[in-house]
């Protein structure tokens, strides 16, 4: 049984996706870190913002459908900004009474609320296209560049690797259930058991993963030990960039401030 | 001259108390090809792990002249190469070059030629269009072959396969096997796949609850039905 569906790398035929995985990571970083930054009610900046990512969208052949799609995972995270209309003083905007408390939404938190939704939009799409448009193992790279600590790296690269071992593990161990989870042939009988016991049954096959991932982690360990490793996390160096990287980089990183200038002299 | 493998008197107990390894005595000498048989459980695996120090009991082994001890592990780790069963657990980085790279790493190679070990290694298996491949998405006998180059790239002296052959198919088996067969170094093979010992490998040595049972050229020991059937084995 395999996984696929796991992996957000999208390939595709683009000059994102030929992009050094390096400038890609710094310069999403920097995006994201703009746009937190970008103070609230600044509408322009964040028009310009959109204009930039769905440039990206566009360029990389990922379509602009797809990455929406993904970005919506951010969804759930707006709402925990929703209580900020209400707590935010400022001109009032309307009364919702509920019991004995009324709650007034003001116009200042309506914006600040807009604002979030909007930044968590913004930056949830760069980080797609960053994940659709970089192969994971060229972005752990990327992440040892700019100086992420090489151990957390590496842990990283575990995780994603044997990600996937353990969710095939455990889609095999949800089929062993399904194959012998069959209907009683004595009429009337009800099957599938107690709720109870199912619940054990289940804890048993979480409890069961759990040990085979243990187990795992050590035979990995060992493999790792057979050949040398002491505890200290290597790599290979990597090559520099070229000129024209750096010059995009400087680029990208003008404009983010040039905007973040832009944005608290007219609104900050 | 050295032998490339020399266990005197080797016992081992797991932390539970329970023996694995029963006072194991084995030479191997250079180039030889020798197949390591037995039931489940008989300390196979085991005795493989002692081999580069993974697993230390009382006694001696000693590996290409160096005891295995301590202040020896790193070179003796680069002398044997260590081939374990489940091609995942030994493909641990995200890409097949890194898997590939790790071994000639952690030796302190130059970058050059730590390039130049992983293309020769997964010349030696066929895979070298595999390189920037991601583990994950291979097939087992894939898998397989990039293991086995994972060692390829540290030029071992020895190498030890467990269970090389199992759950591959037969065309991933064969080529296996053919691959096998061309590597020149000494090799230490566990296997249940006797039709692949009576092949490739002249020696067999049988081995059942922690203790060599048997020693000696395989067409002969193939012969003794009353001895392979006394320890769970097969006559072909």
């Amino acid at each position: 049984m395999h996984l696929h569906f796991l992996d957000p790398y999208q390939p595709r035929n683009s000059p994102v996706h030929a992009l050094d995985a390096r400038l890609k990571f710094v310069l999403t970083l920097a995006f994201i870190l703009t746009v937190s930054l970008t103070p609230a009610g600044a509408w322009p900046v964040y028009i310009l913002l959109l204009a930039l990512v769905v440039s990206a969208e566009v360029l990389s052949g990922l379509g602009i459908g797809y990455v929406q799609k993904r970005a919506l995972l951010a969804l759930p995270f707006v709402l925990a900004a929703l209580p900020v209309i209400f707590t935010l003083y400022g001109r009032p905007l309307f009364s919702l009474p509920i019991g004995g408390w009324t709650l007034t939404a003001s116009v200042e938190g309506l914006e600040r609320f807009v604002s979030v939704a909007l930044k968590s939009w913004l930056s949830m799409q760069a980080a797609v296209v960053l994940a659709a448009a970089t192969q994971f193992p060229e972005l752990l790279q990327a992440m040892r560049a700019v100086g992420i600590p090489r151990l957390l790296v590496a842990m990283f690269g575990l995780m994603w690797r044997y990600l996937f071992v353990l969710v095939d593990e455990a889609l095999r161990l949800m089929r062993a259930r399904a194959a012998r989870s069959a209907w009683g042939t004595e009429a009337g009988k009800r099957s599938g058991g107690s709720v109870a016991w199912r619940a054990r049954v289940t804890g048993g096959m979480a409890g069961s993963l759990f040990l085979r991932a243990f187990e795992r982690s050590d035979r990995i360990y060992v493999a790792m030990l057979a050949r040398g490793y002491d505890g200290e996390v290597r790599a290979l160096p990597l090559p520099p960039l070229r000129a024209a990287g750096w010059f995009l980089l400087a680029a990208g990183l003008t404009l983010f401030g040039l905007l973040l200038i832009f944005a608290y002299a007219f609104w900050g | 001259m050295h032998h490339s493998i020399e266990i005197e008197h080797l016992s081992f107990s797991y932390p539970d108390g329970h023996p694995a390894l029963r006072d194991v005595s084995l030479r191997i000498a250079p180039g030889e090809k020798v197949a390591l048989v037995g039931p489940n459980g008989a300390g196979k695996s085991t005795l493989i792990l002692h081999l580069n120090g993974i697993l230390r009991g009382e006694g001696r082994v000693t590996v290409c002249g160096l005891p295995v001890e301590e202040k020896n592990l790193g070179r003796v780790r680069a002398a044997v190469g260590l081939v374990f069963q489940n091609p995942d657990d030994q493909l641990f980085s995200p890409t097949v070059f890194d898997d590939v790279a790790f071994g000639p790493l952690y030796q302190g190679l130059p970058p050059a030629e730590v390039e130049r070990r992983v293309t020769s290694a997964l010349a030696a298996v066929k895979m070298e269009a595999y390189a920037r491949r991601v583990s994950h998405h291979l097939s087992v006998g894939e898998k397989k072959r990039i293991a086995i180059a994972t060692v390829l790239s540290m030029e071992p002296e020895v190498l030890v396969l467990d269970e090389p052959t199992a759950g591959l198919d037969p065309r991933a088996r064969r080529g296996l096997i053919h691959l096998l067969r061309d590597l020149p170094m000494t090799m230490l093979v566990s296997s249940h796949d006797l039709a692949m010992v009576r092949e490739l490998l002249p020696r067999m040595v049988i081995m059942d609850e922690g203790r060599i049972v048997a020693d000696g050229p395989t067409a002969e020991l193939m012969k003794d039905e009353q001895l392979l059937e006394a320890h769970g084995l097969e006559k072909m």
